[in-house]
């Protein structure tokens, strides 16, 4: 279980201090799917990277299984079971694909358990484990690499930062049953995922809206999903491909 | 030889015991073990210290070893060995210098290799530099290295120094004639007050001739690294030189590619980037649940490997 109590982050910029979020609370229980939606610039990238230890907030504290881990570090918030999927996952030079799976699961893997974690992500696992993870990849590969470190890792609480961006239309649906099994996997696994995506949205358990740095609705799916439909905290996935990706 | 030579030999030619094939093993400025094939001689020069390597044309899918061990503190060689490489030969050629130094005084190898690369021929060149011990006296390895290579030949270098060696100046010069490709792939690690500095020439003299000289080279400490790597294209021919750098700590690098076209249709490219280790690549690897020094040291493995 992850709660996050009052918290605020701000940056300093030359305008003076910038509050980005806004004494900002919930909870994510075991076993539930949560999805972050919004508008865009709400501050919802930060509030994952909070959570992740990235940034480290202003006030309040994040408690994970009931422990205060608001001073923990980054490294210490994984170990404890908390994964973080970049929404632009990161290039590395001579890194290669299955040495990153190797260092998220933690051991060393063998080439058909790498394998087995690409072709979950629809990559044709053969003609992936070797690559580099640098600038050859295309952006939608690399997000599909991202989501199979997190399959790897196998924690209990995974945070994903719009994972459907660069991802086929046609892949969508299997993304979703990834989440899906992801969840099902761990005894108390959670996920808590950045999306507009209405599809995305229709499959979680709890809906949280942050905008202008606040939570500005949050419930069950059922209740707040409606009030959603139509507007850009929730968009059609073939809306989003006319409108360029705009959304 | 002795276990700490053994264990020298294993850093810089990845040998266990005897290798196969043809080698010539030199231990604390001595010839310690030779052997040769039906294709492959191996001469000692009379006038000075080193070898002539002599590979038989159309020789294939053979090796050679000739690596260096020092574990004498205050040794000082010069070493000349020639390479001859026949015509439409294909070889693999592993070379390494491993300097134990455990006492108050320096221990230097200096070494020119030449390779006369016969037409067509095709050459694996392996060289690795390692040093070890824990005296005051100082590591030093300066390599020359001068290629001259015939019409349709190819060569791959592949040049090593990962760690322990307190000074290294490597100069290399090479000539391609027509059609000759060289590549060469240099990865440098230094550390401590080390300095390194590596020079390329690269002359593509001949219509068709390519050359890609690639370094990756991490800097630590207080170490200082130059890399000064020059391309001439005297023909229509093709070059790259690229030069990447990671520095830590209060380590400084000076890169210096450079080009020289004297033709019309010479294609000559270069690029060099020097930096820290990307923060973001810290933090993604810390993530995974790696302390920052894990994932630094993965991140650098990853970049040398």
């Amino acid at each position: 279980m992850l709660e996050l109590k009052n918290i605020s982050f701000g940056v300093n910029d030359e305008k003076g201090e910038k509050e980005i979020i806004r004494d900002v609370s919930f909870v994510v229980a075991d076993n539930q799917f949560t999805v972050i939606t919004g508008p865009n610039g709400g501050g919802k990238s930060t509030l994952a990277k909070i959570i992740a230890g990235i940034e480290k907030p202003t006030a309040g504290r994040i408690y994970f299984n009931g422990e205060d881990i608001t001073d923990k570090s980054v490294t210490e918030r994984a170990r404890l079971g908390i994964s973080y999927a970049f929404q632009q996952p990161v290039r590395f030079k001579g890194i290669q694909v299955i040495d990153l799976l190797r260092i998220a699961a933690g051991k060393n893997l063998s080439v058909s358990e790498a394998c087995a974690y690409l072709s979950e992500v629809g990559l044709c696992a053969r003609d992936y484990v070797d690559r580099e993870v640098n600038a050859s990849l295309s952006g939608g590969e690399l997000k599909r690499i991202e989501i199979a470190t997190l399959l790897a890792r196998g924690t209990q609480f995974s945070v994903f930062d719009e994972p459907e961006a660069g991802i086929d239309l046609w892949s969508f649906q299997s993304l979703i049953k990834v989440f899906e099994r992801m969840q099902t996997r761990q005894e108390k696994g959670s996920i808590l995922i950045i999306s507009h995506q209405e599809r995305i949205l229709d499959i979680a358990d709890q809906i949280i809206v942050i905008a202008a740095g606040k939570v500005s609705k949050t419930g069950k799916k059922e209740e707040i999903l409606p009030t959603l439909l139509g507007t850009s905290a929730a968009v059609n996935a073939c809306e989003a491909l006319t409108e360029g990706g705009k959304a | 030889m002795d276990a700490i030579q053994k264990r020298l030999l294993m850093e810089v030619a990845d040998l266990h015991g005897t290798p196969e094939g043809a080698y010539n093993i030199r231990a604390n400025g001595e010839m310690a073990a030779r052997s040769t094939t039906a294709n492959i001689d191996i001469v000692s020069k009379a006038d000075v210290s080193g070898i002539d390597i002599i590979i038989k044309p159309g020789t294939k899918n053979e090796s050679i070893h000739i690596p260096v061990v020092m574990s004498k503190s205050g040794l000082k060689e010069m070493v000349y060995n020639d390479f001859y490489i026949g015509e439409d030969s294909d070889v693999i050629i592993v070379a390494g210098c491993g300097i134990d130094n455990c006492g108050g005084q320096d221990s230097e190898h200096d070494g020119l290799h030449r390779f006369f690369v016969g037409k067509n021929a095709k050459v694996k060149y392996v060289e690795k530099h390692y040093g070890s011990g824990d005296g005051t006296g100082k590591r030093i390895l300066n390599p020359g290295t001068e290629v001259h290579m015939e019409e349709g030949s190819y060569m791959e270098m592949e040049m090593v120094q990962i760690k322990g060696v307190d000074s290294t100046e490597r100069k290399t010069v090479a000539d391609l004639a027509a059609d000759a490709k060289l590549i060469v792939r240099e990865r440098l690690m230094t550390h401590g007050d080390q300095t390194a500095v590596s020079e390329y020439q690269v002359n593509l003299n001949g219509k068709g001739a390519r050359a890609d000289v690639v370094s990756r080279s991490v800097a630590k400490d207080s170490s200082y690294q130059r890399f000064d790597s020059r391309i001439t294209g005297n023909a229509p021919c093709s070059g790259h030189t690229e030069c990447d750098a990671i520095m830590m700590d209060n380590a400084r690098i000076l890169a210096i590619p450079q080009l020289e076209a004297n033709d019309l249709d010479a294609a000559l490219v270069h690029e060099a980037a020097i930096g820290k280790i990307a923060g973001e690549q810290l933090i993604k690897l810390m993530t995974l649940g790696l302390d920052e020094q894990q994932a630094e040291e993965q991140i650098i493995n990853g970049f040398l490997k």
